[in-house]
């Protein structure tokens, strides 16, 4: 479904060029769940804004549903009701004085699609959204709430891939639990493939297949969610991450390596 | 130490809406030494409410009220604006929620640190610089000078937030208010910015409140935790015990965790009880 070869993606010039994503590869299977993990400012982000053509200025190869992508071309119509993303930051990602119909109008007008209303409804519902949200604002919602409604925004052209930037690190534990069991609902009924992002190892081994993790820009280790739960990742950095994820230790913080 | 760094008591925040009155604090009280307390709870329960009233940070229309709410010695609700706002971003200051919102879109992110730290320490503006580049290296971003002469939008969510850290450390305060100052980094990271504070709260002796929705962090880097619900402490707790923890809200939000073997499976989500609250 998604075949990525050699992907970089390069920011700014000079002293203040950042080489983002380093020779990134890796094959996604229809209905398959694939997460990445890593250090902050590893790129994560920036694959995903790279797939879904925010991030124009990269190369390499990117084929998606059997679709080879062209970097800086202007992706079609048909392109984004293949691959829908929701961003990292519910506050900052919907319109703050639009209401959650409008929001979710939007990407249908784009389209030119018939029966706005009965697709919002059905959106709405498929988060588990009552009619009563449909006239919000966002700033009378939840942080779970507007993240519900960021994803069915994304759901309403019926994506068949979804990538998905920390889609629960703002919330709270009982929401996450909200979210991910919807997510884990969604992906069955409507067989879509995730690419998530998530600094939560828990989070991304509870819902992913695989797992690639990232520093520095580039890809260190691709692990199975079932070895990561065993503990025994092949990569030193791996491992440190793994380590950190159990809770904090002063004394284990001070053997940290800076893999540089 | 007999007399505590701060000491809230019987504070409450509401807010008049149409709908009526929203009690968004309800009698919270508490003792802060120099050590490290958590706030933990759900969404809405009051948690960075409690944070901003310290340091009278309340939006409007909000009201404050409380028995007590001293800062070694100074009486923060009675304080005249002007102490106020040197106290602000200088012996007390305080890490927002949302790092992209408190960052101004339009200003360098060296800029920002800069005159944070202008605005409370005589020092040239080379030597406010060498001291800014010296804060972002501390909380572990990789390229300094590069993040010092970026605007926010060019930096990554993780690194936004550590640009907040910095700035805030920057004036050396005694006593720093963090609310979820590290949701967006990666674990790594994160144990090492927090190792940062706690240093700062053993060698120092700064008092630390950390606001968290992550359970298993908050066990295990704080000293004591507060857990919240509907404005109300439900109980004060050990960090350490908070997995023996008997209360059954607190019990919930534990289960509500993904564990290794839950792979695939339904989570369960928290069930709420009215009666809980006083
Ligand atoms: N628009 C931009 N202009 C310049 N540099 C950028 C831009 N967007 C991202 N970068 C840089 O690219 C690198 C990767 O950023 P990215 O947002 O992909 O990281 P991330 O892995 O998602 O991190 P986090 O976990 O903190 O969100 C960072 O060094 C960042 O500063
Ligand atoms: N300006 C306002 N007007 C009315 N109610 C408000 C206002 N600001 C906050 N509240 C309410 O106060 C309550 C406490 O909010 P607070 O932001 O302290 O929650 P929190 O515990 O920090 O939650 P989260 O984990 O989502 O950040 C919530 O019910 C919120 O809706
Ligand atoms: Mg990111
Ligand atoms: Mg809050």
């Amino acid at each position: 479904m998604i075949d990525i070869q050699n992907l970089n993606v390069v920011f700014g010039s000079g002293a203040d060029r950042v080489h983002a994503v380093k020779n990134v590869s890796c094959r996604i299977a229809g209905g398959e769940s694939f997460g990445l993990v890593g250090e902050s400012g590893s790129g994560k982000s920036t694959v995903l804004r790279a797939l879904c053509g925010l991030a124009t200025g990269w190369d390499g190869e990117v084929t998606i549903d059997g679709e080879a992508l062209e970097a800086g071309a202007r992706r079609s119509d048909a392109f984004y009701k293949t691959v829908q993303m929701v961003f990292q930051d519910p506050y900052g990602s919907l319109h703050p004085r639009h209401t959650v119909n409008r929001i979710l109008s939007e990407p249908i007008a784009i389209q030119g699609l018939d029966n706005p209303g009965s697709r919002i409804d059905e959106a709405l519902q498929q988060v588990g959204l009552g009619e009563g949200f449909r006239f919000r604002f966002p700033h009378q919602l939840s942080g779970g709430q507007r993240q519900r409604v960021a994803i069915a925004r994304a759901l309403i052209l019926k994506p068949k891939i979804l990538l998905l930037d920390e889609p629960t690190s703002a919330l709270d534990v009982s929401v996450q639990a909200e979210v991910l069991n919807l997510l884990m609902r969604l992906r069955e009924e409507l067989s879509l493939t995730f690419v998530l992002v998530s600094h939560d190892l828990a989070v991304v081994s509870h819902i992913c297949d695989r797992i690639a993790v990232m520093r520095n820009g580039e890809v260190v280790e691709e692990v199975t969610a079932d070895d990561l739960a065993r503990g025994q990742p092949a990569d030193r950095y791996t491992r440190q991450l793994l380590l950190a994820s159990k809770g904090y230790d002063r004394a284990a913080i001070d053997q940290f390596e800076d893999f540089g | 130490m007999s007399e505590p760094l701060l000491s809230v008591r019987d504070l409450s925040v509401s807010f008049d809406t149409r709908k009526g009155v929203v009690e968004a604090v309800r009698g919270v009280s508490f003792d802060l030494g120099r050590e490290k307390l958590g706030i933990v709870g759900e969404s809405g329960s009051g948690k960075s409410q409690t944070g901003r009233a310290l340091l009278r940070l309340t939006p409007p229309p909000g009201r404050v009220s409380a028995k007590t709410m001293t800062f070694d010695g100074i009486d923060l609700l009675g304080a005249p604006d002007r102490q106020l706002r040197d106290l602000r971003g200088g012996r007390i200051s305080m890490v927002m929620q949302d790092p992209k919102y408190s960052l101004n879109p339009v200003m360098t992110v060296g800029r920002q640190i800069r005159e944070a730290y202008r605005a409370h320490t005589k020092v040239s503006k080379s030597g406010a610089k060498t001291k800014s580049l010296e804060m972002l290296e501390a909380v572990r971003i990789r390229d300094p000078e590069r993040v010092y002469r970026a605007y926010p939008h060019e930096v990554s969510g993780g690194m936004g937030q550590r640009i907040m850290i910095a700035m805030m450390l920057i004036t050396d305060p005694d006593l720093l208010i963090a609310d979820e100052p590290t949701s967006a980094l990666d674990v790594t990271v994160q144990l090492q910015v927090l190792a940062i504070l706690d240093d700062l709260v053993s060698q120092r002796g700064m008092g630390l409140i950390f606001i968290s929705h992550d359970l298993n962090l908050v066990a295990s880097f704080c000293d004591r935790i507060l857990v919240m619900y509907g404005g109300q402490v439900m109980e004060e707790l050990v960090a350490a015990e908070l997995h023996n923890a008997q209360h059954p809200y607190t019990r919930g939000l534990l289960e509500c965790l993904p564990q290794v073997d839950s792979r695939d499976k339904d989570l369960p989500v928290l069930t709420r009880d009215p009666g809980w609250l006083l």
